[in-house]
């Protein structure tokens, strides 16, 4: 065993350093995903054509307005902002107070209709988003290392912690907290809970943007962008549906064992362990620790 | 079905219990059998009984999904991979068993039934949302299982061949010579399976079982309390649901004569919510007519979608309208959940309502 181990400890070393870095990109598109269940109790499946969507607007003001890609990402979050609230005011605010199936339809059928538009609007073939970043790997510690890795977790982290921060801290978060605990009560206590819902599409509209950047960057801005969405419920079930920080865990771990599992798995069953194995230990976690490690648990019998 | 509900006084219970309280309804049921049992099949080209096999099939599967989601509030995003697990089954009987197609179908069925069961256990725990995404988990987990394990795909595309759907040995000798025989034959077959289907789940709903999951759907908490073993009746709902779906995937995989993991993808799985919550959620006919909806949709998308690529875009422009059927088929969604929640079954009893004292309202 040791013996093992001492062979392969740089193939496990390269392994977790990928994977733990995905993970962080996977907790950024969570990210969105959480901020919405946190304000409203709304669950979103179409957090990865979100991602998709923003993708596409920045790839395409950087394309057909020429405009660099700061100001690009700036009209991004701008048309991102008022797509989310748009979303809420006309789709999300009819369904409150049905029941939770509809809701996730409604979501569904948004994933849908974003699928369908965009390449409606911007063609077909996959759009290239530049950054101004190296694409050789860095060598560290003779582990190859990607550069746009580290920045995208660098800005993964820099956005986790702003909202951290703005949940923990900040008069809004904690209003937005309390809608998420108890409408009535927060109702009750002069916190306009329909705007904070709207709030909450915000902001997930602007982290959307982000992920649809760096993301968009990786895979290239097309449909198939959408499926990174997919990861999002493993990621958020591991580390609790309405935790920050869970979101960050629960992407490591996410990361972490899809790429064990493609390293050490996929020779022997013939691939596609990557998408496999996050949604076993998703269901793993849905007997044992329905509410993640992070998350809120509402003890209820049924 | 279609009578107007007014000046219908009860007298005595059993006019109160009858099945059909108005001589009308009767006629209708007649109406509809004699319509798609014998006048359809016998006029009906190719095309048409294609289309009348995918859509029975389609309509077995979203009574099936409407038990679970509608009747007993228990969401599901695997239906598809039930299916699958149902098709797959059949597929395997048939070809390497030789097991035929009669007794394929309720093998098919309970194996369905099994795996659906197991993947309802965490529904004990964990509800709405949570449940959705660990059904969600199953759809994932059964398309890999199936597309990986050798002994089931069956290798190469993961495809199995089956033989032709026989009753007992027995293949009508027209349907052996001609397609359009072969067909006919295998939309009796579909027809009647889903005549049967009907007939279970809408008496399903008479009986204790049926009640009690309409019971754990309304308020599980006040079920239990008046003696509802809600562990039971939530994985009957799942194995009765799991039941239909197999029985629709092996007839799905029969009438292709292919059981292939593509039939069966998250993508269907979506296809057959959108059925039940269009249609309307907890209704038997709510599931048929969604339904006959989702599958005459593209159908009519394409009509449409070719008049507009004809007048705007001067022939044909496919990628458009793939895309075009994907945003229409999501904005209905999003339109009936906020318009009209109840569905179309509700759509249809407000036009009855309407009538109901037609023409003098006031």
């Amino acid at each position: 065993m040791t013996e093992w181990f001492a062979e392969n400890i740089h193939f496990i070393m390269e392994l977790l350093v990928e994977g733990l870095l995905i993970g962080m990109l996977y907790a950024l598109i969570a990210l969105g995903f959480v901020l919405i269940y946190k304000a409203s109790d709304a669950i979103n499946f179409a957090q990865g054509e979100l991602v998709m969507f923003a993708g596409y607007i920045v790839v395409a003001c950087i394309n057909s307005l020429k405009v660099n890609l700061f100001v690009g990402i700036l009209i991004g979050l701008a048309a991102m902002v008022v797509f989310g609230l748009v979303v809420e005011r006309g789709m999300l605010r009819p369904l409150i107070g049905r029941p939770v199936v509809s809701i996730i339809m409604a979501t569904i059928g948004l994933a849908y209709v974003l699928r369908g538009l965009s390449p409606m609007i911007w063609g077909y073939p996959t759009l290239e988003m530049k950054l101004p970043i190296r694409g050789m790997p860095w060598e560290v510690a003779g582990i190859l290392v990607m550069p746009i890795y580290v920045v995208a977790c660098g800005v993964s982290l820099l956005l986790l912690a702003a909202f951290g921060y703005f949940f923990l801290k900040s008069r809004s978060g904690i209003a937005m907290r309390a809608v998420a605990d108890d409408q009535q009560t927060a109702l009750a206590m002069g916190i306009n809970v329909q705007h904070f819902f709207a709030v909450a599409w915000a902001m997930a509209g602007v982290v959307a943007v982000v992920g649809g950047v760096i993301w968009g960057n990786l895979l290239g801005v097309d449909n198939m962008l959408a499926l990174v969405g997919l990861k999002v419920f493993p990621v958020v079930i591991l580390g609790g549906l309405d935790s920050v920080p869970g979101v960050v865990i629960g992407g490591l771990i996410v990361g972490a064992v899809e790429s064990l599992a493609a390293g050490y798995l996929d020779p022997l069953v013939g691939g596609g362990t990557k998408d496999f194995a996050p949604y076993v230990l998703m269901i793993l976690f849905l007997m044992f620790k329905p509410y993640g490690l992070f998350g809120q648990e509402i003890i209820e019998r049924v | 079905m279609i009578n107007r509900e007014c000046g219908n006084f009860k007298r005595t219970y059993q006019s109160d219990m009858a099945l059909f309280p108005v001589p009308l309804q009767l006629y209708t049921i007649i109406a509809i059998v004699l319509i798609f049992y014998i006048i359809f099949p016998l006029l009906a080209n190719e095309y048409l009984l294609t289309l009348g096999c995918l859509i029975g099939i389609a309509c077995l599967g979203a009574i099936g999904l409407n038990i679970l989601t509608g009747f007993t509030g228990q969401i599901s995003i695997g239906h598809a991979a039930f299916m699958m697990v149902g098709a797959y089954t059949a597929a395997i009987l048939n070809t390497r068993y030789g097991v035929g197609f009669v007794l394929c179908l309720p093998a098919a069925g309970i194996m369905s039934a099994l795996v659906g069961s197991f993947f309802g256990i965490p529904s004990l725990r964990i509800k709405g949302l949570y449940l959705a995404i660990s059904t969600l988990a199953a759809q994932f987990i059964l398309e890999w299982t199936v597309n990986h394990w050798k002994w089931i795909s069956g290798g190469a595309f993961s495809s199995i061949y089956t033989k032709k759907p026989d009753i007992f040995g027995w293949i009508p000798a027209a349907a052996l010579a001609e397609a359009e025989s072969m067909l006919r034959y295998k939309y009796y077959i579909i027809v009647i399976l889903l005549g049967l289907g009907v007939i279970f789940a809408l008496n399903l709903f008479r009986s204790s079982v049926g009640r009690a999951f309409i019971a754990i759907r309304d308020n599980d908490v006040s079920a239990e309390i008046i003696g509802i073993n809600i562990f039971r009746y939530k994985l009957t709902s799942f194995a009765v649901s799991s039941f239909y779906a197999g029985i629709a995937g092996a007839l799905y995989c029969f009438f292709y004569e292919t059981a292939n993991y593509e039939g069966y993808t998250i993508i269907i799985s979506i296809d057959y919510l959108a059925m039940v919550i269009i249609g309307g959620l907890g209704s038997v006919l709510g599931a048929i007519y969604g339904a006959i909806f989702i599958q005459l949709l593209p159908i009519l998308l394409d009509i449409f979608g070719s008049w507009i690529g004809n007048t705007f875009f001067g022939g044909a422009a496919t990628e458009f309208l793939n895309q075009l059927k994907t945003f229409t088929f999501g904005a209905l969604i999003i339109f009936f959940l906020v318009v009209e929640p109840e569905g179309l079954n509700r759509l249809w009893r407000n036009t009855k309502d309407y009538f109901r004292v037609w023409p003098f309202s006031y």
